[in-house]
């Protein structure tokens, strides 16, 4: 009988990783369906992005008092975690606060003070960042993609590290023990007073604490999937597999290139059948209409992308009143990507044509023309996401597959075909302001 | 004006130090034209050996690129590789940020190997090798504030070289408050200096000209034909144009030259 927490707790674990995995899973199968791209090079440099901006959160503190707390949160994420695994061992092995027999007293009262000490910064920080979306509501959290769901999202989130912030204070204000041993309790010790005196109670307290604080963190950890806070995993792959080419280079189309080297071969015949055994295979589809058509890289992009809104409140396009949102770019690729992935869940492993796209259904096109491809969003993305190379994808797209791009475009393409200038000059003319006073 | 093209020196067996690469602004629209000239005004009285390519230079294609037209760009782009290649051409100079980030970084993979610089860049270089003839006075003091454009700056990030430029005028460089790597786009990026913006409540050029007038400036230095134009119409919006100039780095540092 004396084992029955530990076969509760061990099967609690198994089927909260368990169902963790699953999802993590799924969720590299839909990054898959993405177009492969070679983002392997330049290993040193890779890592070093990675240490920097992920880890380091250097591109977070551009903005101070959101980096500032955000690092606050982030330390108090990963350290407390530390605790999380004494709290693993405790729960499968029956015993009660291992570390403390294993570690000096100065050292674990050390590591839980700062645990303690970080758990009151975090409620802090979670707090300013409940009334930044609640109450200052700054501009970037009240845009037209943040209504219903992604708002509930954000919010969820801190109400989730309140609770289990809390939890982990209350836990070690009701462990009579750890507070008589009196070694780490720097903030605890000022809650137990209410547990003093009632034994019974405190027990019941502690108990009770630990196992919603654990199971706490299981649900908190299956919600990643359904949230934007995928970004605390994401982050680090998302900013080592990042472009490291200048911004400004935009990829150039390889199966444009074969068709542009034909075009301009002298020798070669355009009416010239296949070779035998050549395998003519679907003719390649030109841009993006669909998650499909981008690559994994930017398919992970959208599973990364935490909503921060940093994106869009510098796209010159959003602040001057037009549609186009690079979060919500980016919103709409994760959002098509989930579909497309529950449609695969449901027709056995394949997807079936649901007659819907990341294009119109998602994205319209007086969003994608209303960039400047100025390169504002990416800059500020705190994790290296390019909202960018999605617009474009999309526009080649609509350019090439379905001539549709807006009229004057069009005018200024055909005078480039014509003359060599997006403008109804002669090219013979090139040089007549040389002559000119 | 003195604008060698390499049909000519090829013909006298000859090859310039550098090609100039005028681009479509640069060579057909009025106010580009005159940033142009002045770029030349500099060449000459530094004695650089440059040449241009006339009628052989074609539309780089970067603005068929931005607007998804992949298939244009990349026959611009093989023509005028053709062309540069049969004149062996090694290094590239431009007054457009777009030609420069489209010869120096999406030309490469299609066979199209220079060095590419802005003419930010060339001026700095003419500058520390001491060729650059010396610079009045003209602007001493004045305020001027820098746009950065979006294909110099973010995309290639190319801040420093036209503010050191613009430090030979002595005069008072303020900065905006989005600058360098969080400047804000003049709007005509992307294809959008040919077509109408979609619908919004303000124009970006405007919005930029607000916050160019944040900084009180006298003079709004540019680096791009394209900025120019929209940071032009943005002061004339906003009828400033009594009391504020708009002028590429090049033509102050000629007309400094000239007094």
């Amino acid at each position: 009988m004396q084992y029955i927490p530990n076969i509760l707790f061990a099967i609690l674990l198994i089927v909260g990783v368990g169902y963790f995995v699953q999802n993590v899973r799924k969720l590299t199968r839909n990054i898959k369906l993405g177009k492969d791209v070679d983002r392997t090079d330049n290993k040193s440099e890779r890592w070093k992005n990675m240490a920097m901006i992920a880890l380091g959160q250097s591109k977070m503190v551009r903005r101070p008092i959101a980096g500032f707390l955000h690092i606050i949160v982030y330390l108090g994420f990963v350290i407390i975690n530390i605790e999380v695994l004494e709290i693993v061992i405790d729960g499968l092995t029956g015993q009660h606060r291992i570390f403390t027999k294993v570690l000096p007293d100065s050292v674990y009262g050390f590591l839980i003070g700062s645990f303690e000490v970080l758990a009151v910064l975090v409620l802090v920080a979670v707090i300013v960042f409940w009334i930044r979306r609640n109450i200052v509501k700054l501009k970037r959290f009240l845009s037209a993609e943040m209504k219903g769901w992604p708002k509930s999202d954000g919010n969820i989130i801190l109400y989730f590290e309140i609770v289990l912030m809390t939890l982990f204070l209350v836990m070690n204000a009701s462990d009579l023990h750890f507070q008589h041993a009196g070694h780490g309790n720097v903030i605890s010790q000022y809650i137990a007073p209410l547990f003093e005196g009632n034994a019974d109670m405190a027990h019941i307290v502690e108990r009770t604490t630990w196992w919603i604080h654990i199971a706490g963190i299981l649900v908190f950890l299956n919600y990643l999937y359904y949230s934007k806070h995928l970004h605390i995993l994401l982050a680090f792959p998302n900013t080592w597999y990042a472009n490291l080419k200048p911004k400004g280079q935009f990829t150039n189309d390889s199966n444009v290139t074969k068709e542009v080297k034909l075009m301009m071969d002298p020798n070669a015949d355009p009416f010239a059948a296949p070779a035998e055994g050549e395998d003519e295979g679907e003719p390649e589809k030109f841009g993006a209409s669909d998650v499909m058509d981008l690559n994994w890289v930017q398919l992970m992009n959208s599973y990364t992308c935490t909503e921060c809104g940093r994106c869009t409140s510098e796209c010159p396009a959003n602040l001057t009143g037009k549609k186009l949102s690079p979060r919500k770019i980016m919103m709409d690729t994760r959002d098509r990507l989930e579909e497309v992935g529950k449609n695969i869940d449901a027709n056995k492993g394949k997807f079936v044509d649901d007659g819907k796209s990341l294009l119109n259904d998602y994205i319209t096109t007086e969003e994608l023309w209303a960039c400047t491809s100025c390169n504002a969003c990416v800059e500020a993305c705190p994790v290296n996401i390019d909202p960018l190379s999605i617009i474009i994808e999309m526009r080649r797209y609509l350019v090439m597959e379905q001539s549709a791009a807006p009229m004057e475009l069009n005018n200024m393409m055909s005078n480039i075909e014509n003359n060599g200038a997006p403008w109804p000059y002669n090219q013979m003319d090139r040089l007549n302001w040389a002559n000119e006073d | 004006m003195n604008v060698p093209t390499m049909e000519q020196l090829m013909a006298e067996g000859k090859q310039p130090e550098i090609l100039f690469w005028v681009g479509s602004a640069g060579s057909y629209d009025d106010r580009a034209k005159k940033i142009t000239k002045a770029f030349v005004k500099i060449l000459n009285k530094a004695n650089v050996d440059f040449a241009v390519l006339g009628p052989e230079e074609s539309c780089t294609g970067d603005v068929a690129k931005r607007a998804g037209n992949e298939f244009l760009f990349q026959m611009q782009a093989m023509m005028n590789i053709e062309v540069l290649n049969a004149y062996e051409v090694k290094r590239i100079v431009t007054c457009d940020p777009h030609s420069f980030n489209c010869l120096k970084n999406e030309y490469p993979s299609l066979g199209g190997n220079y060095e590419v610089i802005h003419h930010t860049q060339f001026i700095k270089e003419l500058m520390d090798s001491g060729r650059l003839q010396s610079v009045g006075n003209t602007y001493k003091g004045k305020r001027i504030t820098f746009h950065d454009p979006c294909y110099l700056g973010r995309a290639n990030e190319v801040y420093d070289a036209p503010r050191d430029v613009l430090g030979l005028l002595n005069a008072n460089l303020v900065e905006m408050k989005r600058h360098k790597a969080t400047a804000l786009c003049c709007g005509a990026g992307g294809a959008q200096m040919f077509k109408e913006p979609e619908k919004g409540d303000k124009d970006i050029n405007v919005l930029r000209t607000e916050d160019a007038l944040k900084t009180n400036p006298e003079i709004i230095a540019t680096g791009c034909p394209y900025c120019n134009t929209m940071m032009t119409d943005g002061i004339k919006a906003k009828e400033k144009e009594d009391s504020i100039i708009v002028q590429d780095i090049a033509e102050l540092i000629a007309t400094a030259q000239d007094s």
